[in-house]
């Protein structure tokens, strides 16, 4: 800020007057003071870091949960400091929420003074203009007859041919003036600026209360259908409805994947997810093949279905002690490496005269190291293998209470099948059937599906934050590249003749391009009154008096 | 899918090295300029303090921002108005400006980075083999891409290497329109450590794209930050010679010794401070763009604009540093070195988001290709 355009949001604190109202005033001056919008800027910098070094539960609560059990010491502490849900913790939204206070705060009356700016002329002309950072003095000769008037009306042209709004004053006293001012939209772009952050943040707000996110597994020729009960997870924004959710409906139909065959490191890298689908907007709509893939969403109006996991799902059959089929078809199994080897969990509580439960790995592409243990070398199923451990006994399912499907509770069961037993453990290639100890039946490994994770999602206000972002980008670039200027010139009658001219140039803000400005400014007033100065020496030679003075 | 060229992808990795050698020199020339101009220039002052009492070195070196005034005035520096030098210009904290006043004229180059005609000879031949350095510099990313049959920053390596080369264009850019040799050592010092660590800690071979980075958002977010980070690392380097040099000045001031010759070369700590502001607005905006380009591909990709991902959280630290840094030069009191202290925490964050968080943190963005 140069000279007196300093704001006074920028003044130091000031020492609180008495009273209760008075101390509300000044707190609220301290609030929107912009010195205390860059602390609470830089503060909210500082406390978004947590959120990268912790596991977050919105990104992944098994991780939290699996975190807070390996620290028994601290972890429940860090936990109700809320540092595993950094981005709704009170101290996090407290310090938005005051940043944005002080940020409404700050430009309402912002708002308010420019609008006045607008309407009002330009300040009045300085008593000195030699003490602005630009200063320049033109003489015109006798013989031009170009008054002290007709001059400064001859100015005013120039200056509002570059944009200038231009104000001319005691256009027939002895030393008329002009003030003129350009680039008002500088201080309307930050305006802009600052007011698009606050639209931005309110339309985050309206995505957080009116959308909703689920998540769905869809094994090849499933369909999902959306409705409440269809989802696998299910997040509501705090004020959803779920009669909102359009009955749409979609089928995988085949997904296919492509891994890297011709690079030598890279050997293996999947290069291609693509799921074909068919899709129908509702149940009586027509059916549409579709293509899903990563990066290449698929909507039902607002709603957005998103490539975001897969995998392999075994097609298991398992026959119970009684020779009947207990369980039969895919089973979803977890991919934990690069080459997809593959947790996977069966449960079969409808087997009798004991329920049934396995636990194991997958592995699309089986071979045995030196110690025998089995891996998978690849992520194609180039030797599909399932590897399994088997129990028997009450898998805990008729309790009502809620269980992991990927994740078997093997206290109350006795195990039949491991590396350990006598009986070792299953391992099973495809089409290839193993019968259970003690007569508890058996299990066949029949064939082979894909599956793939989709988020499914409605986000309200995202047009919202899209179209503040790109406002907030305009009105950045406008108020960091529009310069600010004021310029003021004087004219006044010599004794002899001559019209002596002064002129001096003010930049509000940052202004790197003022004497340059000047300088355009000097040779249009020349090209204007005929001056020669194509030799700067000898206009530098004109010396440097106000008129008054002589 | 094209097809991967290998033989591409090993001339790519000879031209990274050929360039790597050139600006190894380059280096070394504008090194040598450093200390043989701080030697020319102690030999000027010396002649000019026998020759004429004070003030006589100033003509060379008046700030541009002078102007007209500076020659339509010549009382007024008499009249008690101190001379017009950097009014223009946002004032920076008392201490920066009679650091001006008493170092600029005769210890430091001036404003405008327009020298005494004195030929530098090792400088034309740093600038030289820096030309020659980024042409295959060029090559090597240009190789890189048609190797791989798309944009060259898929990865870390091709991130850093191509970033290196954004940086050396920008520098060489600059140069055309501001002598800002002073700063080759100090960039092209950054350039040979970004391919350093690409070849050493990076590297990867040419290779096909994961799905994930499969999309037209790759060429749009990640050339805009790229760009952008070229940029901040111009304005690292002009902040923490800025951070030096107004040290030195404030020694000068104070009537000490100075030492650090090589320091009159580089102009006075307000120059750098507001070319540095000029060039990290730019950076602002480029680091905008990359914040909402990544938020919309963020929307197609997973579904959501934003999730405080551990890539998104930096990200928006980054910007948050840069947004209290241009703040920052609009309040009393916040400028000069503050200003610069937070212009070096911004790029110490873009290197961290990009080292540390790239590698050990996990997230969506594991792409970091090695
Ligand atoms: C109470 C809160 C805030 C106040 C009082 C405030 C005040 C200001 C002022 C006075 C300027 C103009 C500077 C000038 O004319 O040179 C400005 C510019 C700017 N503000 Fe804010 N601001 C606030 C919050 C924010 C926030 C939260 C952000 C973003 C995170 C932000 C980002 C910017 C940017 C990027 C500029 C442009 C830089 C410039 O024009 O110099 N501001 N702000």
């Amino acid at each position: 800020m140069s000279l007196s355009d300093a704001p006074e949001t920028a003044a130091g604190p000031v020492p609180p007057p008495l009273g209760p109202a008075g101390m509300l005033r000044w707190a609220w001056t301290q609030l929107t003071s912009m010195r205390t919008a860059i602390f609470l800027l830089l503060l909210l910098a500082v406390v978004a870091v947590p959120g990268s070094l912790f596991p977050q539960r919105p990104a992944n609560p098994a991780l939290v949960t699996q975190y807070i059990k390996d620290r028994p010491e601290y972890g429940k502490i860090l936990d109700s400091l809320q540092l595993f849900d950094v981005y709704s913790s009170a101290w996090f939204s407290a310090i938005y929420i005051l940043l944005f206070i002080s940020l409404i705060g700050c430009v309402i009356p912002r708002a308010r003074a420019h609008w006045k700016a607008l309407r009002s002329a330009p300040p009045r002309t300085p008593r000195r203009l030699s003490r602005l950072p630009e200063y320049g003095t033109l003489v015109l000769p006798a013989e031009s007859g170009v008054s002290p008037g007709d001059a400064i009306r001859d100015a005013a042209d120039v200056l509002k041919k570059r944009g200038y709004r231009v104000d001319i004053r005691d256009a027939d006293a002895a030393m008329p003036s002009l003030g003129a001012e350009r680039g008002l939209l500088r201080e309307v772009g930050n305006l802009v600026f600052h007011t698009a952050l606050i639209g931005v943040l309110v339309s985050v707000a309206i995505g957080g209360l009116f959308g909703y996110r689920g998540q769905k597994i869809i094994i090849e020729g499933d369909t999902f259908v959306n409705t409440l009960v269809g989802y696998d997870n299910f997040t509501p924004g705090t004020n959803f409805q779920s009669d909102w959710l359009d009955p749409f409906a979609i089928t995988l139909d085949k997904f296919e994947v492509r891994f890297d065959r011709e690079s030598t490191r890279q050997f293996g890298q999947p290069i291609d997810f693509k799921a074909a689908v068919t899709t129908r907007e509702s149940p009586d709509a027509a059916p549409q093949q579709q293509v899903l893939k990563v990066n290449e969403p698929v909507y039902f109006g607002g709603t957005g279905i998103f490539l975001v996991g897969n995998g392999y799902a075994p097609i298991v059959t398992v026959k119970d002690g009684d020779g009947n089929t207990a369980f039969s078809g895919p089973v979803v199994s977890v991919p934990n490496d690069a080459v997809y080897t593959s947790s996977i969990v069966l449960k079969a509580p409808d087997a009798s005269p004991s329920q049934l439960g396995f636990v194991g790995f997958f592995l699309p592409s089986a071979i045995k190291n030196q110690e025998g243990v089995s891996y998978s070398f690849d992520p194609d199923p180039l030797n599909p293998q399932l590897n399994l451990n088997s129990y028997y006994g009450d898998l805990g399912l008729d309790t009502g209470k809620p269980q992991n499907v990927y994740n078997l509770d093997v206290q109350n069961l006795t195990q039949l099948n491991g590396r350990d037993l006598p009986a070792g453990g299953i391992v099973l290639d495809a089409g290839q059937s193993y019968t259970l100890p003690e007569g508890k039946g058996s299990i066949s490994f029949d064939g082979l599906k894909r599956y793939i994770g989709v988020d499914i999602r409605t986000v309200p206000g995202q047009e919202g934050v899209l179209i503040f972002s790109l406002a907030a980008v305009a009105g950045l670039i406008v108020s960091l590249y529009v310069n600010r200027r004021r310029v003021w010139l004087r004219a006044g009658a010599h004794v002899d003749g001559r019209t002596m001219i002064e002129y001096g140039l003010l930049a509000r803000g940052e202004d790197h391009r003022l004497a340059p400005e000047a300088a355009a400014i000097r040779a249009r007033l020349a090209a204007r009154w005929n001056l020669a100065e194509s030799d700067p020496a000898a206009a530098a030679a004109v010396p440097a008096r106000s008129p008054k003075e002589h | 899918m094209p097809e991967i060229n290998e033989i591409m992808g090993q001339y790519s990795e000879l031209f990274m090295l050929l360039a790597a050698g050139t600006y190894t020199v380059a280096f070394i020339a504008f090194a040598w300029d450093l200390a043989r101009s701080s030697r020319t220039l102690r030999a000027v002052d010396l002649k000019a303090a026998t020759a004429a009492p004070a003030q006589a070195s100033a003509p060379a070196r008046v700030p541009i921002s002078a102007g007209t005034s500076a020659r339509a005035s010549g009382d007024r520096a008499a009249s008690g108005v101190g001379g017009p030098a950097g009014f223009a210009e946002r004032p920076s904290s008392a201490a920066h400006r009679t650091g001006e006043d008493a170092a600029g004229a005769g210890r430091t180059a001036g404003t405008d980075m327009d020298y005494a005609p004195a030929r530098r000879m090792p400088a034309r031949v740093g600038v030289a083999l820096t030309m020659l350095g980024a042409l295959i510099h060029g090559a090597g990313v240009v190789t890189r891409a048609l190797g791989a049959g798309r944009v060259p920053w898929g990865n870390m390596y091709e991130f850093l290497t191509t970033g290196a080369f954004v940086v050396a264009a920008v520098f060489l850019l600059a140069l055309i329109r501001r002598d800002l040799r002073f700063l080759g050592t100090f960039v092209i010092g950054l350039v040979i450590i970004m391919q350093v660590a690409a070849s050493v800690a990076y590297w990867t071979p040419v290779g096909h794209l994961v799905p994930a980075l499969q999309s037209y958002w790759l060429i749009i977010h990640v050339s805009i930050a790229v760009l952008s980070s070229a940029l901040f690392t111009l304005t690292f380097a002009l902040s923490a010679l800025q951070l030096v040099q107004s040290r030195r000045q404030k020694t000068v001031a104070a009537g000490g010794a100075a030492r650090l010759g090589f320091m009159r070369v580089v102009p006075s700590a307000l120059s750098l401070e507001n070319l540095s502001y000029r060039i990290n607005a730019l950076g602002f905006i480029g680091w905008t763009f990359t914040l909402m380009f990544g938020a919309i591909w963020a929307e197609k990709a997973w579904g959501r604009f934003w999730g405080w991902d551990t890539k998104e959280v930096w990200t928006f630290v980054i910007w948050v540093v840069y947004a209290g840094y241009l703040h920052a030069r609009a309040t009393r009191g916040w400028t000069g070195t503050r200003a610069a202290w937070l212009s070096i925490v911004g790029y110490l964050c873009v290197v961290f988001n990009f080292t540390i968080v790239n590698q050990f943190f996990n997230g969506l963005h594991s792409y970091s290709g090695l």
